[in-house]
């Protein structure tokens, strides 16, 4: 039998080292335990150690296993690093006795390192340095002291303190930290403090959403004699159900009504003769219903005296967000092809047939939707008005939405595109593709080719303003 | 009145700050202090420093700067038209709470939100002057600002730098309720408000042609809350504008926030008790459309009047609509099957899979990798157990609904 002891102080130093030695000896030849436990009758001396590697994982769950209270974290740390060496991904396996066990064990120790990082407590103890020295008490239910240190040293840089356990005292003075393993009792000082922190406490405390079994899930009844706020606790429970009675009987105040009809703003205003005007009307357009989804009417932007008007279909994710049309990447298409033709994005007033962004929510993305009939319908009128108002020498109708809009159908664009139509009321109207479609062309070879003929297209309305 | 002390400000800055939900702390870019130049850290996952008898998480000093407001929401505390009494932080103040709570351990930072005072672009510049003035002393600790949504592009910039996550409440799940019950506010200003956040979020996240990036801006990303049951808005309706905004805005969170009965309160809304347990199934289809690949119309039916069933959580009333789709063979079936039996979560459902490639799964094996056997028993087959015919039976839902607390009569 071989029976190793930990101390309470390095245990994980100490359980590796015996641990390489035992490796290979069956988990029930070996006795792990404290320096407390009682010693067996024979005790052997440990062998020699082997060098071995272990999976990161089992590193990272002895630090948690060395810190169990009864010592059994040592045992079944051993027993898998044994079995560890005839079954690879041993660890894998949650459903494995052993390995259940072992992480069963973990979360215990994690929920104490997380309950001791939550509920510390830390008291001032005077400046006797040019640091502020604070001190601590608590009780932790597993020997978490070293494993727990580094939170608070990464935390609290900048000033010293003390942290008492009943069994380890940590301290971190000038940038040093120590552990010593001694015994200590409750100190029953406080800080002034704690006042302020209770009555924060019973402030942000909702008493119409009383559930006190979910607190004491969360916080239960062993750490209360350490927290400063807990004392009111009792009273807060009491008084709650009557607060809120309170508040629920008086009479509620006769606010100045909220509720008041306003007249329902015309859709579409009569223009005052300026693109400015527009504008500032299609901002709070609700002709249609997409208003409700999307951020922002994205209306058309440009030179006042531009002679070409280019006309998209609707604003997509970005234009929407930034609510200025043709920012997104099929207006940074747009503005490389129109300079190879010749152009500049600075000549053209740009604008959409649809104002608002339609699209469907998938996850963390926005799914781009084809505006219907009724919604190209809803926003002709401001469209109209962008045409009246800037009165262009031509209007580019990119896509079968624009040209539906523009001309009144918008079937056929593939035989239609790279012509010259008109409006019914005469305005000329050159037919080509969007950008997007470019974008969405799978095939390298084919979007080459598509895109040169969009090039031709912009080239085509570059001459015919000369 | 005489002057009030910082605890009486205290007392009514957080009391008045506690309808907002979120005091998560988590997700944040790492910092510490170990280098003896400042205070504080942040973790991954967040930490909770106390509990409330309400059951909520108490992680951040959550308060408002100042209660004085000049808008009427018929829903907030602080309304113009309320009368409770009114008191404003200093920025020292602010930053000396912050501070001396944290060096104590009681949180891990701070939720600033505040009243509107003179004006948004005023308000929202005394907010991020807290936060740049403690970030100036050395502060590394947590900070969330509520951002004002009519504030100017500069200071909701100059906010993202020193915050680790702005908010901007969307209040209503309508537009047509904001206007209704908050007049003075602009839901499609707000929307635009976390346009302009993600917007230069993305601008901050781009790599510049050295290859640095300008700085961090709000790296634990932006949220937004929302208040159930003030207006008549359905759960379908709630959960889809939730949808839109998660990808619309890039949000991190959508809280829901129960309407709960206010001191002082307008006489335009219904003073009852709070709808926890509508608010609960909300978060819980909430997770189910983010993290389990549910769409919103398996979720809510129009059957159900658009709302969540409230005796059963939403994936269990999902698997006892669609009985014909078990029960599922743990063994085989592939992820996406696994993630919707009832009692499986996302974890569980990885252990399995990892677990089943070295021999076929038990009830028991299932119950050591943490999974809720109990819940997933009628839905699942596994070596050593078949439902049998406990899927048809007409009682199945009765099994799972908690029996309600009988009445003295």
């Amino acid at each position: 039998m071989f029976a190793p002891r930990l101390p309470r102080l390095g245990t994980r130093a100490a359980w590796r080292d015996a641990a390489r030695r035992l490796v290979h000896v069956a988990p029930s030849e070996v006795d792990w335990g404290w320096p407390d436990a009682p010693s067996p009758l024979f005790d052997t001396p440990l062998p020699p150690p082997s060098d071995l590697t272990v999976p990161k994982v089992f590193t990272d769950l002895t630090r948690l296993l060395c810190a169990e209270r009864t010592g059994r974290g040592f045992a079944l740390a051993h027993a898998l690093l044994h079995r560890l060496q005839g079954t690879r991904g041993l660890l894998s396996h949650r459903a494995d006795p052993d390995v259940a066990a072992a992480e069963r064990i973990a979360k215990d120790i994690r929920r104490d390192l997380h309950k001791m990082h939550a509920f510390v407590r830390f008291r001032e103890a005077g400046d006797q340095t040019d640091r502020r020295r604070f001190v601590a008490w608590f009780e932790p239910t597993h020997r978490i002291e070293e494993a727990v240190a580094d939170f608070f040293v990464n935390r609290f840089g900048d000033m010293d303190w003390t942290i008492v356990t009943p069994e380890v005292t940590t301290a971190y003075v000038g940038g040093q930290l120590s552990q010593r393993a001694v015994s200590a009792t409750r100190p029953e000082d406080g800080d002034p403090l704690e006042e302020l922190w209770t009555t924060y406490y019973s402030n942000i405390f909702n008493p119409a959403r009383l559930k006190v079994d979910a607190m004491t899930a969360e916080m239960p009844k062993k750490y209360w004699r350490n927290l400063p706020e807990a004392r009111v606790i009792p009273s807060l429970i009491a008084g709650a159900r009557a607060q809120v009675t309170v508040m629920q009987a008086a009479t509620p105040n006769p606010a100045r009504p909220v509720l008041e009809k306003q007249a329902a703003p015309d859709a579409h205003p009569a223009p005052d003769g300026t693109l400015d005007a527009t504008r500032a009307a299609a901002a709070s357009c609700t002709a249609c219903p997409l208003h409700g989804q999307a951020t922002q009417t994205v209306f058309g932007e440009g030179p006042q005296d531009a002679r070409i008007m280019i006309v998209g279909e609707q604003p997509g994710d970005r234009e929407d967000l930034a609510g200025r049309p043709f920012v997104g990447p099929a207006g940074q298409l747009f503005d490389e092809v129109a300079a190879r033709a010749g152009l500049d994005r600075g000549q053209f007033y740009v604008t959409n047939a649809v104002k608002h962004f339609k699209f469907v929510a998938r996850g963390k993305r926005r799914i781009h939707q084809r505006p219907g009939l009724s919604e190209i319908r809803a926003c002709k009128p401001w469209l109209n008005q962008e045409i009246a108002l800037l009165d262009p020498q031509v209007i580019v109708a990119m896509g079968a939405t624009a040209l539906h809009a523009v001309t009144g159908s918008g079937k056929g664009i593939t035989s239609r595109r790279g012509h010259l139509e008109q409006t019914r009321d005469g305005r000329a109207v050159f037919v080509t593709f969007h950008p997007s479609y470019l974008l969405r062309l799978p095939d390298a070879g084919h979007r080459l080719e598509q895109t040169e003929l969009f090039v031709q297209d912009l080239t085509k309305v570059r001459q015919m303003l000369n | 009145m005489g002057k009030m002390t910082i605890q009486d400000k205290l007392a009514l800055l957080s009391d008045a700050a506690k309808y907002d939900a979120s005091c998560a702390s988590s997700g944040t870019s790492k910092r510490g202090s170990r280098d003896g130049k400042g205070l504080g850290s942040t973790t991954g996952s967040g930490i909770c420093h106390a509990y409330a008898p309400d059951g909520r998480c108490i992680s951040l000093l959550k308060i408002l700067m100042t209660n004085y407001c000049v808008y009427d929401c018929a829903y907030c505390v602080n309304r113009v038209s309320s009368n409770v009494p009114r008191a404003r932080f200093t920025v020292e103040e602010v930053v000396w709470l912050t501070s001396e709570f944290y060096r104590r351990n009681y949180i891990e930072g701070l939720f600033l939100s505040s009243g509107i005072i003179k004006s948004s672009d005023y308000t929202m510049e005394e907010m991020v002057r807290i936060a740049e003035k403690l970030r100036e002393g050395g502060f590394r600790g947590y900070i969330h600002l509520k951002t004002i949504p009519e504030a100017s592009p500069e200071l909701i910039e100059r906010a993202g730098l020193v915050a680790d996550r702005l908010s901007i409440n969307i209040e209503l799940p309508t537009d047509a309720s904001v206007k209704a019950y908050a007049p003075e506010k602009d839901p499609a200003g707000i929307r635009q408000a976390m346009g302009k956040v993600r917007l230069t979020k993305e601008d901050y996240g781009e790599r510049s042609f050295t290859g640095r990036r300008r700085g961090k801006f709000a790296p634990a990303g932006q949220s937004t809350q929302m208040i159930v049951g003030a207006d008549d808005a359905n759960d379908a309706t709630i959960l889809g504008n939730s949808t839109r905004l998660y990808g619309s805005y890039g949000l991190k969170r959508v809280y829901y926030s129960a309407f709960s009965p206010i001191p002082d309160s307008s006489a335009v809304l219904p003073l009852v008790d709070p709808p926890l347990m509508r608010e609960h199934r909300l978060y819980q289809a909430d997770w189910l459309l983010r993290f389990y690949d549910f769409s919103l119309d398996e979720i809510v039916t129009r059957d159900d009047g658009g709302m969540l069933d409230l005796d059963v959580d939403p994936k269990l009333a999902w698997a006892l609509a669609n009985r014909e789709r078990f029960p599922v063979d743990v063994n085989r079936a592939e992820k996406a099957l696994l993630l919707r039996v009832p009692g499986f979560g996302t974890k569980i459902v990885d252990r399995i899979l990892k677990a089943r490639r070295s021999g076929a799964v038990g009830l028991e094996d299932i119950r050591r990798m943490g999974g809720r056997v109990k819940a997933a028993r009628p839905f699942i087959v596994t070596r050593d157990h078949h439902p049998g015919g406990t899927l048809d039976q007409e009682d199945l839902r009765a099994r799972f609904v908690k029996p309600k607390q009988m009445e003295l009569f």
